[in-house]
């Protein structure tokens, strides 16, 4: 078995190393996304998937290995960087400021200004209202600090966040590791659609029923480094568990 | 943090009177307090006057215009200390930046300048009034970037800049009092001269009230514009003829303090006039007094309308978050304090002018007052959390504190420190049993 995909990838990450004082975090690893695919990323705990798609986010700097992105190196040194290249993500602790607001959230570090450059609360207010109507109709708390939300209503902030901005490539870190069943769901949708517009969706993920739902292939880590990957509809439930469990790579993988 | 939509009309049944008041008007309640409290210093000092002392000296346009002259150094250095708690940071230095730009603005103003300019050189002032502004920012910027930069803590930058300062205040000149300063760099302090007079004073508000109605006209053009909820027509009303109404007070009160007999002799024998009889001129607005007014109005719109006051609270909520949307949190914290070094360097000019002279001792312990007005104001030290004109009555507060205390003269010194120190743990507890209610 080898990768279904043909063409240049959306993405792709070539030998990345990082280390924390001696550690190796993640020990190079190459992984790729294709538009209109999800990809999902498995492993324990410290296995390395969330500090790989940080170097991807810009949140951390790689020691080694190149990002490409529709084929071209590119450098990404800070979130800036990776938002410029229409990379988005949304973090498993949804890096919201607390006592801002909804829209505040929404347009942090990217807020719409007037002509004498003030920031357009009310139109940032509106823009806002529109997408939150598309993502969580049942969304109505517009003026409040995002701390007086439930765990749903800040994640459906985070996913805003995120989609509003036309992002080609999305990060999502357990985006359902806090939310009940109905919005869980919801979000299950969200990725279908959004795919379905050929997003390219790198997915961490727990939860393995999930991931043979949603994505279409998965690499599994551990210890910082990759185990194999498989396309999911290729395996079972438990190749992929022994996978993470065991780093037993089934003969599908590659 | 209430469920309630941001709609006014749709104000549950179950709610009080007041409670709608409040939503309808937009009203901070925490504001209402902090201006109830600080009503009831006001009425308690004269009232211990009048009943006590048989001559109530408080609520008088004297004490009333002398009252906003004093504050306007210690509140034009808490609109800064805001931003930096916000931030999570603290600045101790303040104090000391003053001392430090205070003397350095008089010896240019005394010995530096007059040999080649002459005395009185009418741009000697505007020289110093920039080089103070400029020293206390540069000051700021270097602090600044040991903590952002260096990842020194603030406290511990600030309270070596607390020492490192004074002693080069002390230095600068051996320990000699730096006096008189430029003439017309004294009107910055204040006194007769240093105000507007009373039709200056009308023109200022009559702008600031025409600024009150423009806000509400166009606050209001954009909510229609995006189809959001509407204040109800009287809350619009209400608002803006109880902030004009302030304005006016405030104006007629400034315009009701005359100029003292000597003073008018003076002005008349360079008219070479006798005075009149019942000759009367106003003092007005004075000079820090508008300083304070423009830099409070120039602070709130960076912190509510720009993108660097997102970012202030952004970082103050949540440092991480901030980071990972993109904001450079260093080059933010360089900005903050820079900005707080030149809000002391103005101070400095204010103080410095209000005395006619820059000594050693110029904004000693002014730090304590700075971040007091600001946690007064409810400025919240866990970060996130403060408003500018929170800190404006905070200040305002412990001025009428200190002063009203001398006014009535209740005890000394020590006696106004103990009284300041329980009034500072006071306001904290009552905003934390607040903000424990509302939620």
């Amino acid at each position: 078995m080898s990768n279904p995909n043909t063409g240049t990838p959306l993405v792709e990450l070539r030998d990345i190393s990082i280390a924390f004082g001696g550690i190796k975090a993640v020990d190079h690893v190459s992984i790729d996304l294709h538009p209109g695919e999800v990809v999902g990323l498995l492993g324990h705990n410290g296995a390395g998937k969330s500090t790989l798609i940080k170097c991807l986010s810009g949140a951390y700097r790689k020691d080694a290995g190149q990002i490409l992105i529709n084929g071209t190196e590119v450098d990404i040194n800070d979130p800036r960087d990776a938002r410029a290249h229409n990379i988005e993500t949304i973090y498993q602790t949804l890096a919201l400021a607390d006592n801002l607001d909804a829209a505040s959230n929404l347009f942090l570090g990217r807020e719409l200004v007037n002509s004498f450059g003030f920031v357009d609360e009310t139109r940032m207010e509106a823009e806002t209202r529109k997408i939150m109507g598309r993502l969580n109709p049942n969304f109505k708390k517009f003026n409040v600090p995002v701390s007086a939300l439930s765990g749903g209503q800040r994640q459906s902030v985070a996913i805003a966040r995120a989609v509003y901005f036309n992002a080609k490539i999305l990060i999502m870190d357990e985006p359902t590791a806090a939310l009940g069943p109905h919005e869980t769901q919801m979000v299950a949708e969200l990725i279908q659609e959004l795919k379905a517009q050929g997003l390219g969706i790198f997915l961490i993920e727990h939860d393995i029923h999930s991931v043979m739902k949603l994505c279409d292939r998965a690499v599994v880590m551990k210890n910082g480094q990759r185990v194999g990957t498989v396309n999911v509809k290729d395996v079972t439930d438990d190749d992929i568990l022994g996978m993470i469990i065991m780093g037993k790579k089934p003969p599908q993988a590659y | 943090m209430t469920d309630t939509p941001h709609s006014p009309q749709t104000a549950t049944k179950a709610d009080g009177a007041f409670t709608r008041f409040l939503r309808a008007t937009e009203i901070d309640p925490r504001l209402l307090g902090m201006v109830g409290a600080l009503l009831l210093i006001w009425a308690g000092f004269h009232l211990y006057g009048e009943l006590v002392l048989g001559d109530g000296a408080f609520l008088t346009p004297r004490n009333l215009w002398n009252l906003s002259v004093q504050t306007a150094s210690i509140g034009i250095m808490a609109t800064g200390m805001v931003l930096i708690i916000i931030t999570r940071n603290i600045d101790l230095s303040v104090g000391s930046i003053v001392g430090v730009v205070g003397m350095y603005a008089g010896l240019l103003q005394v010995e530096w300048l007059p040999p080649s300019m002459g005395i009185g050189h009418p741009a000697i002032w505007i020289i110093a009034v920039v080089f103070a502004i400029a020293l206390g920012a540069l000051i700021g910027m270097l602090q600044g970037a040991m903590i952002a930069y260096l990842t020194i803590p603030s406290f511990i930058v600030t309270l070596g800049g607390l020492m490192v300062w004074r002693g080069a205040a002390f230095l600068a000149s051996s320990g000699r009092t730096i006096s008189p300063v430029d003439t017309n760099f004294a009107l910055l302090g204040g006194g007769p001269y240093g105000a507007i007079g009373a039709t200056g004073s009308w023109i200022v508000c009559a702008i600031a009230c025409a600024g009150v109605i423009w806000l509400a006209i166009s606050g209001r053009a954009a909510r229609k514009l995006h189809g959001f909820a509407l204040r109800p027509m009287w809350a619009e009303y209400f608002v803006v003829g109880l902030s004009s109404g302030l304005i006016v007070i405030a104006t007629l009160v400034v315009n009701s303090y005359g100029w003292p007999k000597g003073i008018l002799k003076d002005y008349y024998a360079t008219l070479n006039q006798e005075v009149p009889e019942g000759a009367f001129i106003a003092h007005g607005f004075a000079y820090p007094v508008l300083i304070l007014a423009v830099v409070t109005l120039a602070m709130t719109i960076l912190m509510t309308r720009t993108r660097f006051g997102r970012y202030v609270f952004a970082i103050g909520g949540n440092p991480e978050a901030a980071a990972l949307s993109g904001i450079n949190t260093r080059a933010m914290t360089v900005k903050i304090f820079t900005l707080m070094g030149a809000l002391a360097g103005l101070a400095a000019v204010i103080a410095s002018a209000r005395l006619n002279s820059a000594t050693n001792a110029l904004g000693d312990l002014d730090e304590l007052m700075v971040i007091a007005a600001a946690v007064v104001g409810g400025t919240s030290l866990a970060g996130g959390v403060g408003t500018i004109y929170g800190a404006i009555i905070g200040a305002l507060v412990l001025v009428s504190l200190q002063t009203g205390m001398v006014l009535i003269g209740f005890g000394d010194g020590s006696y106004r420190k103990i009284v300041i120190g329980v009034a500072l743990v006071l306001a904290v507890f009552l905003d934390i049993i607040y903000r424990k209610r509302i939620k």
